[in-house]
């Protein structure tokens, strides 16, 4: 029998017993939801990923776009699966019905999507982008602006990217040279080169509408001067036809690791004189637009790597039932039936390790796409603060837990596999490649280590620490009054003490020292409250696991449930006590890598 | 054009189903429900049948409890433009369901009625027969192709020794097979329209229909679990085997 692409039963559990999802239809924006509406959005998910993504996610891998004559060639099934997720409404789930959309939760489109990305992270990669694209559009500019460019990009006619990177100007983009120049008619001329765009060329729709950050002539240097533009690839007339095509050139392809199906391009902005772009909102306030989706756009990508990591687990485990090899250690009888590798402990550890990361991910962020539409429809303005905050908080480890882990799950799935796992008859390999780009996009893991220990931790008088710690205290004493939930209880508690700790230690040690030296450990600062975070989740699902088997009859629940609460277990047991190791280091203030120099190399 | 369509709720075809433990019916607790997929065939025969300007008007009905809604929504979701649940905390069986569905054509006096052949659940195979023989309509079952032609509809069904092609003096009943078509999934703007879309609910009782059930499940039990084989030394030993243990030879 074929994998099932995710555990429907599993994600279940997440939205309607982890989350509430339900009680959001209380909501006035979701007053005409319900549980149905809900399961038939995910139905119909599903159903496009398993007819059009999932038939050709090997193909799409094996057969890069080329670079030809100037554009594009790609496989034409890419179009046939966009155009059809397109018209099933994915582009705009999340979206006012006013633009065509249902008006879904985030966390329940985050479900729907999650089978989308299963199927093929890559070809969904064009509508994410196109989403991304049309929400900042929606948020930041002119109603006519959102008419001519967002409106078109939800019914599937434009595409969307967002065109930051340059040559010169990575995860550095203070850096960035790219200019605008204002013309007579209030338009401005983009001049500059911009790599590494995904989608930045091809022919899956009419038109494609660059979001650009560049430079307006005389603007400050730094993060301060950066403005963003609309520049598409055709000019729109006013009455939405087609006018000629601006000047932005396709200079060339990457060509990468994973995520193969999907072109990453060069695009040359004013060969010709300059591109035409128009200001979104006010001149030199482009990064604080482009941050506003920020939030977004890196729950997207945390919700990437789970979902690759939970398919890849899903793969990886219905292939050790299936498979025969060996006999297990205490069997001396050559003459007996080899067993199925799941009989084997150790590929039970590596299946149980790749469901603890996986579904500890998985919720992550989903809990982070809860905090995402709390912000805006939670019932009282404080909750909506409070969710904010906590959003904002969380939002490094949201990224980076799951792009961490979720490749170490799918390198997992790999090692079940074995020389199986090695070649491309079976996606695994694929999904370590395509997962191995969310620790680099929208912030290394390097930057969102920055951003916590720097920003995040500080931010608001250390507002949405304390209100972090509070939650996971208050998980600790529900747990600690059930019986059979006190010892997670205990090691949470613990691992909270170390954790507070060592913040004290650090932002001490920041104030009065050398802070480059103290930020040289911030990565492994990130990991530690990143496993203190994800441990908590599985606790919050161990609590609700526990409850339910206990008024459980039936006995595939019943697995289930013992499933999830051995999964928190292996975490508690296997994976938490690193942070003792990471907390001593740290608190020690270990400097072997900030001390190395260059020449010693 | 009126075009009738019967849509019943029965156990997702991804649900491996188990008995009670005491042996009185299918375990349904906490199971995963769904539309039977010949029904989900009927229902996308008919909304072609109106894209191609054939059919006006898609009724979809169902017979069962209130949650029933939910598969008739599924339905209205998919094209059909109003729903009838006739609810019933009944163990509805075909002959009462096919007189329910006599009652509400009489009411709605559909030029066609397409069903699925069968249930995954019953797999019964009888509903459809025994709405064409109450009302006197004509029948096509096991559809794999429809073609209205005016006040007459052509149906090709899948028999054993092949196709058969049966021309249907309209009103008619027709019932799908699998190959009839491949049902399309609902958009979401569609399943969001569907909950706009008017829905009536009905009782058997209204419409003077007895649904008790005539036939009386006794036990039901999962299929004995199959034995391990055994290894022979020799030919010699398998015959003597088949002889004397199997005694098939």
């Amino acid at each position: 029998m074929p994998a099932p692409l995710l555990n429907e039963r599993d994600l279940d559990f997440m939205l309607y017993e982890f989350l509430d999802s339900e009680s959001m239809c209380a909501r006035e924006r979701y007053r005409d939801h319900n549980r149905e509406s809900f399961d038939a959005a995910i139905a119909t998910a599903k159903q496009v990923a398993e007819k059009y993504f999932l038939p050709i996610r090997g193909k799409v891998d094996r057969n890069e776009p080329r670079f030809e004559n100037g554009r594009v060639e790609m496989l034409p099934e890419i179009k046939q699966a966009v155009d059809a997720a397109t018209e099933a409404g994915f582009v705009s789930s999340t979206a006012d019905y006013e633009v065509g959309g249902m008006q879904l939760p985030l966390p329940v489109a985050t479900v729907a999507n999650a089978y989308l990305t299963a199927a093929g992270s890559t070809t969904l990669g064009y509508l994410s982008l196109t989403t991304a694209n049309a929400s900042l559009i929606e948020a930041h500019g002119t109603p006519e602006q959102i008419a001519k460019w967002a409106v078109p990009q939800r019914s599937g006619r434009f595409a969307g990217t967002m065109a930051m990177t340059e040559p010169g100007a990575g995860s550095g983009l203070a850096d960035l040279i790219t200019s605008a120049e204002r013309a007579e008619d209030g338009s401005y001329r983009i001049t500059g080169n911009k790599i590494y765009i995904s989608g930045g060329d091809h022919e899956l729709n009419e038109n494609i509408v660059h979001l650009v950050l560049a430079r307006v002539k005389g603007a400050p240097k730094g993060t301060k001067g950066i403005s963003l533009f609309i520049v598409p690839k055709f000019l729109v007339n006013d009455d939405g036809s087609l006018g000629e095509q601006n000047d932005v050139a396709l200079a060339g392809l990457f060509h990468k690791m994973g995520g193969r199906g999907q072109t990453s391009t060069s695009l040359n902005f004013g060969e010709r004189g300059g591109a035409v772009g128009y200001l979104v909102g006010e001149e030199n306030r482009g990064l604080s637009y482009m941050f506003h989706m920020m939030n977004e756009a890196r729950i997207m990508v945390g919700t990437g790597a789970a979902t690759i990591a939970l398919t890849g687990f899903q793969y990886s485990l219905n292939y050790a039932r299936e498979r025969p090899q060996g006999r297990l250690p205490s069997c001396k009888d050559p003459l007996s039936p080899s067993v199925n590798i799941i009989e084997h402990a150790d590929v039970r550890r590596m299946l149980l390790a790749q469901k603890a990361y996986a579904e500890g991910a998985f919720a992550l962020c989903l809990f982070g796409a809860q905090l995402a539409d709390d912000q805006h429809t939670a019932p009282t303005e404080e909750q909506r603060s409070q969710a904010k905050l906590l959003l904002d908080f969380l939002i490094p480890m949201i990224k980076t837990w799951p792009s961490e882990y979720g490749p170490q799950a799918n390198s997992l799935a790999i090692q079940v596999l074995g020389g199986a796992g090695y070649i491309n008859e079976h996606p695994v390999e694929m999904f370590y490649r395509d997962n191995r780009l969310n620790p680099i996009h929208e912030g290394t893991t390097g930057i969102q280590s920055l951003d916590l220990l720097a920003r995040k931790v500080p931010m608001q008088g250390m507002a949405g620490y304390h209100y972090c710690l509070a939650l996971m205290r208050e998980t600790v004493a529900q747990a600690g009054a059930v019986a059979g939930l006190e010892k997670q209880a205990e090691q949470l508690e613990s691992a909270i003490k170390r954790l507070t700790d060592t913040t004290e230690t650090l932002l001490a040690a920041m104030a009065d020292t050398n802070i480059d030296k103290v930020l040289a450990n911030s990565v492994m600062y990130l990991k530690l409250f990143g496993h203190v975070v994800v441990a908590w989740l599985w606790l919050k699902q161990g609590l609700v696991a526990h409850q339910a088997l206990a008024q459980s009859q039936h006995g595939d629940e019943q697995n289930f449930y013992r499933g999830k609460l051995q999964a928190m277990r292996y975490f508690f047991s296997v994976e938490l006590p690193h942070t003792e190791r990471w907390s001593a280091l740290l608190m020690q203030g270990e400097d072997s890598a900030y001390a190395m120099r260059d020449d010693w190399f | 054009m009126k075009v009738l369509v019967a849509v019943k709720r029965v156990v997702d075809y991804n649900v491996k189903v188990r008995p009670k433990s005491d042996g009185t019916d299918v375990d349904l607790n906490n199971v995963k429900m769904a539309i039977n997929p010949f029904c989900e065939i009927a229902v996308e025969e008919a909304v072609r049948l109106k894209e191609k300007g054939v059919a006006t008007e898609i009724i979809a009905v169902s017979i069962g409890p209130k949650v029933a809604q939910e598969q008739i929504r599924t339905a209205l979701a998919l094209g059909a433009d109003r729903g009838i649940l006739v609810e019933t905390e009944e163990d509805v069986q075909p002959l009462g369901i096919a007189k329910v569905l006599k009652a509400v054509v009489d009411k709605e006096q559909p030029q066609l009625v397409i069903m699925g052949k069968q249930a995954i659940d019953g797999d019964n195979n009888q509903t459809g027969q025994m709405l064409a023989a109450l009302t006197g309509m004509a029948q096509g079952t096991f559809a794999s192709e429809v073609a209205v032609d005016g006040d007459s509809v052509a149906v090709t069904r899948e028999i054993d020794g092949g196709l058969q092609t049966v021309k249907l003096a309209l009103p008619a009943v027709v019932t799908t097979d699998l190959r009839l078509n491949e049902p399309r999934y609902a958009s979401l703007p569609n399943i969001m329209k569907a909950k706009k879309k008017p829905l009536d609910t009905l009782t058997p009782d209204e419409l003077g229909i007895d649904v008790t059930p005539r036939v009386k499940t006794l036990k039901v039990e999962p299929p004995a679990e199959r034995q391990a084989g055994i290894k022979v030394a020799d030919v010699a030993e398998l015959v003597e085997k088949l002889k004397n243990e199997a005694k098939v030879i």
